[in-house]
């Protein structure tokens, strides 16, 4: 059989026989990666207006919205307060909002079951733009006309961002699924 | 895509409970959440511990990519560099020839600086800066523009401290940790310094506005005396910053005063020097009433000079 075809064997996620997904890696990616959504932005230099969509936030929808169920209803808070931490956003505000925000996402899931990419793009991207504006609301600043002009770029990006986010959590999930345990 | 038909609680008293503890629990988050902001914004220095351990985590990554920063800034240079180099050649001999001229006439003026001030009696002391650090990242995300740089608690920087480049102000920590610091940056809306113009002494104050630009209002209104092209220094008010460092360039008049560019760009720098406060007895002296009347310790902002806004209390005193 794998002379005619060496794939006859295994799927998307690998051989099929004498393997299995690693509990420790089917468990742990969807919060590793979110995480370092939150991180990265750090390492940018932004130094004159608020730069770099929330990436952090932006996994979240994706896993939340590409893997229904996945995440539980209160893991907003937990990974909230991590990104707050280094968002410099004041402690609290991610935990506030994230949580707000799978609360939302459950209750419209419950309204509209049936739901598609286009669909799922459009709540992602009111959402996502709901949470820039309260982000910069309670960020501590003064909410100047300007700074809110400047901030712009970022509420746009966090809409357009949406599939690229969710293709990248798609891969993210086939990597988490692969079967890498070898079961002797 | 339905959600898998496992999340549907249907009859199951198991599954029903399960939800509602789930949507319970989001609640509380959420409630929690609410109260913690409310808290670090009625407090901001409250959880000033917990970042700074978060900070030093990050920072040697932060390190790292400053440093890829940095040296690809230098590969874009260096190309860019064989391009016109001809002309860059010619222009550079020219400025040569001025510069030389220049540095003539300025030992002359060092030579009679030297002589007036031996008249006078001063002494400059120069300021050696704490530590020199990387700027090792920002909150990109956020509304608030803050900036890490790799020092910290341990190699003695403290809240409070200017932040300098060797183009000018960058900034003041706001908080620190042990190997890593916080920089409330120039541009952030809540960041006011007090300044004056180089050449003279127009005073003002230079307030951020959160789009990388600063909105300098001067303290003494009437005829607006500035002109585009003016730099702004530091005036040393406050007690936190030397004098005389460079903050901005007048880009645009406006009634009160002129919108400013900033002088050194965080994000053109590598390095950045941590001075200590330049009047720490000062400092002190300021913030010690104001600690006692309110108990909060908001974020650490330059005191304009007693007499440049009395406050109320001295105003009813004088009644």
């Amino acid at each position: 059989m794998e002379r005619l075809d060496p794939r006859a064997r295994s799927d998307m996620y690998g051989r099929r026989i004498n393997r299995a997904p690693s509990p420790l890696r089917a468990r742990s990616v969807p919060y590793l990666s979110i995480m370092a959504g939150s991180l990265l932005p750090v390492l940018l230099i932004a130094d004159l207006m608020p730069l770099s969509p929330p990436f952090g936030f932006l996994l979240l929808l994706g896993w939340r919205m590409v893997r229904p169920g996945l995440l539980p209803l209160w893991a907003g808070a937990p990974l909230g307060a991590f990104d707050d931490l280094v968002s410099g956003q004041p402690f609290g505000s991610a935990i506030l909002l994230w949580s707000l925000a799978l609360i939302a996402i459950e209750l419209i899931e419950t309204r509209f079951p049936w739901r598609g990419f286009w669909q799922d793009w459009f709540t992602a991207g009111v959402i996502g733009l709901v949470y820039w504006l309260c982000a910069l609301i309670v960020s501590g600043a003064r909410l100047t006309p300007e700074m809110l002009f400047a901030a712009l770029p970022q509420g746009v990006l966090t809409v357009l961002l949406y599939p690229i986010v969710a293709r990248l959590v798609a891969s993210l999930d086939r990597f988490r699924l692969s079967r890498a345990r070898v079961i002797s | 895509m339905a959600p898998p038909s496992s999340r549907r609680s249907g009859f199951s008293k198991k599954a029903q409970y399960s939800l509602f503890t789930g949507y319970l629990l989001a609640g509380a988050g959420a409630l929690l959440g609410l109260g913690l902001l409310a808290l670090s914004l009625w407090q901001p220095a409250a959880f000033a511990p917990v970042r700074g351990v978060a900070s030093d985590a990050v920072a040697p990554v932060g390190s790292a990519t400053a440093a890829a920063r940095a040296g690809s800034q230098g590969v874009f240079e260096a190309i860019a560099g064989y391009f016109n180099a001809g002309r860059q050649n010619a222009e550079l001999r020219r400025e040569v020839e001025i510069a030389r001229i220049r540095l003539a006439e300025a030992e002359g003026v060092k030579a009679e600086n030297a002589r007036l001030r031996g008249l006078l009696g001063l002494n400059e002391g120069t300021t050696r800066p704490i530590a020199v650090a990387r700027l090792v990242g920002t909150t990109a995300t956020s509304g608030r523009r803050h900036a890490y740089v790799n020092a910290g608690a341990s190699d003695g920087v403290a809240p409070g401290m200017p932040v300098l480049s060797e183009r000018g102000v960058i900034g003041r920590v706001l908080e620190t940790g042990r190997s890593s610091a916080r920089v409330l940056l120039l541009t952030d809306s809540e960041s006011v310094l007090p300044v004056r113009r180089a050449a003279d002494n127009v005073i003002a104050f230079a307030e951020g506005r959160g789009d990388g630009l600063l909105r300098i209002r001067l303290v003494n209104l009437g005829v607006n005396p500035l002109k585009v092209g003016d730099v702004m220094v530091t005036s040393g008010a406050g007690g936190y910053y030397r004098p005389g460092v460079a903050v901005a360039v007048i880009a645009k008049l406006t009634p009160d005063g002129g919108i400013g560019q900033l002088v050194a760009e965080p994000g053109a720098t590598n390095y950045v020097a941590i001075e200590p406060i330049a009047q720490a007895a000062a400092v002190a002296a300021l913030e010690a009433p104001e600690r006692g009347e309110s108990g909060s310790a908001a974020t650490p902002r330059p005191q304009p000079a007693p007499s440049a806004s009395p406050s109320p209390e001295a105003l009813e005193t004088l009644d």
